[in-house]
């Protein structure tokens, strides 16, 4: 969810743009961290843990504690909380370490 | 390779502070920050700052931020490099950049460390759950990115993140099911915490999280009641229904280029945890070396700014850069500190202090 009305800050309209999902399309400001995105559209599970497979989502939201890895354009270990949004991207939940080509 | 007098790691309020500071004075400085924007954490602070006029005290961390950014941005001596992350330190005295992407190498004369703290974590069942985040995390999303991380949050530790975090959830629109504190009073500043009451929201003292629950994200916790010797009692469990889960349980500096270069660290829990040894003017064990704000003990922002000045003036001293207003300059910001650091709730932090500031290091 997005943030409408603040006392303190605002968030001016911005022009959206189309990525997908595991093949779904999501939309989401051109810029913001891939994270922001996922999480204003309510997706919360970013990953599956490799031991365990347990899901896994955002912890510290400044590129520091690996929680948050995602398989973006075919390239696995991408730290979504701090990746900018590009229009088309493709972005899928990462299983274990990734696959490499 | 590139030259320069100082480099300075990290563009928070320390490394912005540092750069300003030792640039004014005549130094050239090259400023890298591994984000995409300078600032740090201050973007973030929609808060009013405490302490007194010199430390921007009544003005929300972000406009300091700006301020802070604008003020490096105009002054010629700092070069600054955002995208850049430090990658090594050589004996040599090189370091390694990754810039954009692109490998470099940098020889400066002086280091200036200030690359911040992490958030720490908590042990306990689910801890791993999707929908539970550290308190500046949800502080990123909501007041940087403007999205709300979830709808009803419980707050683990009244600290001053604690409860600052948790009334900044309150005016994006999330519902607080309360903040849980193992202490039995809430250390954070009292004005937050009386803000948060007055709008009902329960503050758990002597109170923690016993396990998360949920299927693929975060659906509930349980929290229970600690005795005197903070242990739990038992038949004190209570279910609360909630999809976020934030933890304020304090920070850990980030000091791993500071143990590469081989600087001495002892470990001060009242500083966050291991921190580099150094004197009163920011120097640590490394000829070269100087450190400022959290890296070197997790403090508020306002103390951090401080250090980064007194860093940054010290450095270009040494670098021959001294201005006739130096020694009045440097005594102010020394007694700046000092007076942050005085108050009831800054014991800690000077019993931490005096277990890693040396009369002389090296």
């Amino acid at each position: 969810m997005r943030i409408v009305n603040h006392p303190i800050l605002t968030f001016p309209k911005q022009d959206m743009v189309t990525f997908t999902l595991n093949g779904q399309t999501i939309e989401g400001i051109a810029g913001e961290p891939i994270a922001a995105a996922l999480h204003a559209a309510d997706v919360k599970v970013l990953r599956h843990s490799h031991g365990r497979h347990r899901p896994r989502g955002l912890f510290c939201a400044i590129g520091n504690c690996s929680s948050c890895l995602m398989t973006v354009d075919k390239i696995p270990n991408v730290r979504v909380c701090i990746e900018p949004l590009r229009a088309g991207m493709v972005v899928e939940t990462q299983e274990g370490k990734g696959k490499i080509v | 390779m590139i030259t320069t007098e100082i480099l300075i790691i990290g563009a928070g309020p320390a490394g912005l502070m540092a750069a300003i500071h030792a640039a004014e004075a005549g130094a050239k400085v090259l400023l890298v920050e591994r984000a995409d924007r300078l600032g740090g954490q201050l973007i973030k602070q929609t808060h009013k700052f405490f302490g007194s006029k010199a430390e921007f005290a009544g003005e929300r961390g972000m406009d300091i931020a700006e301020k802070l950014i604008n003020l490096s941005s105009d002054i010629s001596g700092i070069t600054i490099w955002k995208n850049a992350v430090v990658l090594g330190i050589y004996p040599d005295g090189v370091v390694t950049i990754s810039h954009e992407g692109a490998f470099c190498t940098v020889s400066p004369k002086k280091i200036i460390i200030a690359t911040g703290a992490s958030e720490k974590t908590m042990a306990f069942p689910n801890n791993d759950l999707p929908g539970i985040y550290g308190a500046g995390a949800v502080q990123t999303l909501m007041n940087v990115h403007g999205v709300i991380p979830a709808k009803r949050i419980l707050m683990i530790g009244a600290g001053n993140i604690g409860v600052i975090v948790a009334y900044q959830l309150l005016q994006a629109g999330v519902e607080v099911a309360g903040i849980v504190e193992a202490a039995p009073q809430v250390g954070g500043y009292r004005v937050h915490a009386a803000k948060l009451q007055r709008h009902g929201v329960p503050i758990y003292t002597s109170h923690s999280i016993q396990s998360a629950h949920g299927d693929s994200c975060l659906e509930g916790v349980t929290i229970c009641r600690l005795d005197e010797q903070w242990q739990p009692i038992e038949g004190s469990e209570q279910y609360i229904a909630v999809d976020g889960l934030c933890l304020a349980v304090g920070l850990s500096p980030l000091t791993e280029l500071l143990w590469q270069a081989n600087c001495e660290m002892k470990f001060a829990a009242e500083l966050g945890g291991y921190v580099p040894l150094r004197d009163a003017n920011m120097k640590t064990t490394h000829e070269n070396i100087y450190v400022a704000g959290d890296v070197s003990g997790v403090e508020e922002a306002s103390a951090a700014m401080v250090e980064g000045k007194l860093a940054g003036l010290y450095v270009a001293s040494v670098l021959g850069h001294k201005k006739d207003s130096f020694t009045k300059e440097f005594q102010t910001a020394k007694s700046q500190l000092s007076a942050l650091r005085s108050g009831p709730a800054s014991v800690k932090i000077c019993t931490g202090l005096s277990k890693v500031v040396l009369e002389e290091v090296g």
